[in-house]
């Protein structure tokens, strides 16, 4: 495996060059915001700066100012609630299993979406460092909690260019099938 | 019976840390196998966080699951409202010490009890055995929302292979592969159900013929590990069989993510 490509928050033109399928490792302060937090930064506005920010869709355990588990979410519960971000200058979203053909283009020229692997809680509170919080009333699952990473280890889902492994595999999956239909 | 309240807490804790044996054996040999550099890197962060899990003591995934227990009681404990009871107080406890994300809520009004109990939750079987012991298999929501079952015509014995593939196929990367899939075939519409959940629970590192046949032709899906693609969609593929209705073919499908976790714990008498 080739050594994973190094990122650091803010983002900028670097993720650019990245290619549907290059590991990365990020470093840097991220937030964290599922189904509420979306509805509310669409209303309210975005708390932070998201220029070059990355999203992390995950509603974690907290206890005291302690990440204790912090697996990603589905990421497709997002697909209608991302332009916004993106087009505010959010250069990432972190998730688990694709994203829709609207946030592939929303993506193009502008940022990428990188998978986490699922269910991996443990690996992922031993990278992170709790910094804060927003929409704290939005209860634990979904506030948008202010974490820091340390080299989390990621790969490219979907790239600025429009490259999709989710997709990709699906139609692999979709044409292997087709071969019971006939049965 | 605090023992058994005792025995279910210890049962949980373990089952939500650590992987059994065999179920760390079969991820093991499929990373090693894996040829696709994605799906490595899958497995890399899998069995990472497995040993980190171990290191901190924390539960491997924040879905931490709604309590299944399957209790075997020797001929001298009598099957009273108690054993239930108790079994109820290990999970509260668990819940608060372990910790676990309280996961179980009323059906309807969706309130949660904030204690992972409620009617008929834990979902306890119980079996008669030589010794008194308590399984905890703690079910994740991702896996078992993929879950299927079909009430098929007998002449159809040859297209279980299609359900099930058909059952992963639609899942897609949403149950988080790679995953272990349960079937059971035969008995009646909740029996099939049962002997799928149950079959989960065998060892997944000795496969017959036939449950060789069915994961081969689900990893030829490639949805692999989280759907980025792979050899490995699935690591094991067991299947329970029960008599039917010579009119009825019941088969049911219960997915488990790659965290198949459980752990048994004999009862201190």
């Amino acid at each position: 495996m080739k050594k994973p490509v190094q990122l650091r928050i803010p983002l900028g033109e670097e993720v650019l060059a990245l290619h549907a399928g290059d590991h990365v490792e990020l470093t840097g302060v991220v937030y964290t915001a599922r189904d509420e937090a979306h509805l509310r930064m669409q209303k309210e506005g975005i708390p932070f700066d998201p220029k070059g920010a990355v999203i992390y869709h995950c509603g974690p355990v907290i206890q005291d100012t302690l990440v204790v588990a912090a697996g990603p979410t589905t990421s497709a519960r997002m697909n209608e609630l991302s332009g916004f971000l993106i087009d505010k200058g959010v250069r990432a979203l972190i998730g688990k299993g694709g994203m829709g053909t609207r946030v592939r283009e929303q993506l193009k020229n502008k940022g990428v979406y990188l998978a986490f692997t699922g269910g991996c809680a443990a690996l992922a509170a031993d990278r992170m460092k709790l910094k804060g919080v927003f929409f704290e009333d939005l209860g634990m699952a979904e506030a948008v909690w202010v974490i820091e990473l340390d080299r989390l280890p990621l790969v490219v889902g979907i790239d600025s260019h429009g490259n999709d492994i989710f997709r990709d595999v699906s139609k692999h999956a979709e044409a292997e099938f087709g071969r019971y239909r006939k049965l | 019976m605090s023992a058994l309240a005792d025995a279910t807490f210890r049962a949980y804790r373990e089952a939500v840390i650590r992987l059994p044996p065999d179920v760390l054996r079969v991820i093991e040999q499929a990373a090693a196998a894996e040829t696709n550099p994605v799906a490595r890197g899958e497995f890399e962060n899998i069995l990472k966080n497995i040993t980190m899990a171990e290191k901190l003591g924390v539960p491997m995934c924040q879905d931490t699951g709604v309590p299944v227990i399957y209790l075997t009681i020797p001929p001298d404990v009598p099957l009273t409202q108690g054993l239930y009871e108790a079994v109820a107080q290990g999970v509260r406890r668990a819940t608060l010490e372990v910790p676990l994300r309280p996961n179980v809520v009323d059906p309807i009004t969706r309130h949660n009890s904030d204690d992972n109990t409620g009617i008929g939750m834990p979902a306890i079987h119980v079996k008669p055995g030589e010794r008194f012991t308590v399984t905890v298999f703690p079910k994740g929501a991702g896996a078992e929302n993929m879950s299927r079952i079909g009430m098929h015509l007998p002449s159809h014995v040859n297209q279980i292979e299609k359900f099930v593939v058909e059952t992963v196929y639609l899942a897609g990367s949403r149950p988080c592969p790679p995953i272990v899939i349960g079937v059971g075939i035969g008995g009646t519409f909740d029996g099939a159900a049962a002997m799928a959940k149950e079959a989960l629970l065998e060892p997944l590192d000795r496969m017959t013929e036939y449950e060789r046949g069915i994961l081969n032709a689900v990893n030829r899906l490639g949805i692999g590990p989280m759907g980025l693609g792979g050899d490995t969609t699935a690591l094991a593929v067991k299947v329970k069989t029960g008599g039917c209705h010579t009119a009825s073919l019941p088969v049911a499908v219960n997915i488990q993510c790659w965290a198949n976790r459980h752990a048994t714990v004999e009862v201190k008498r």
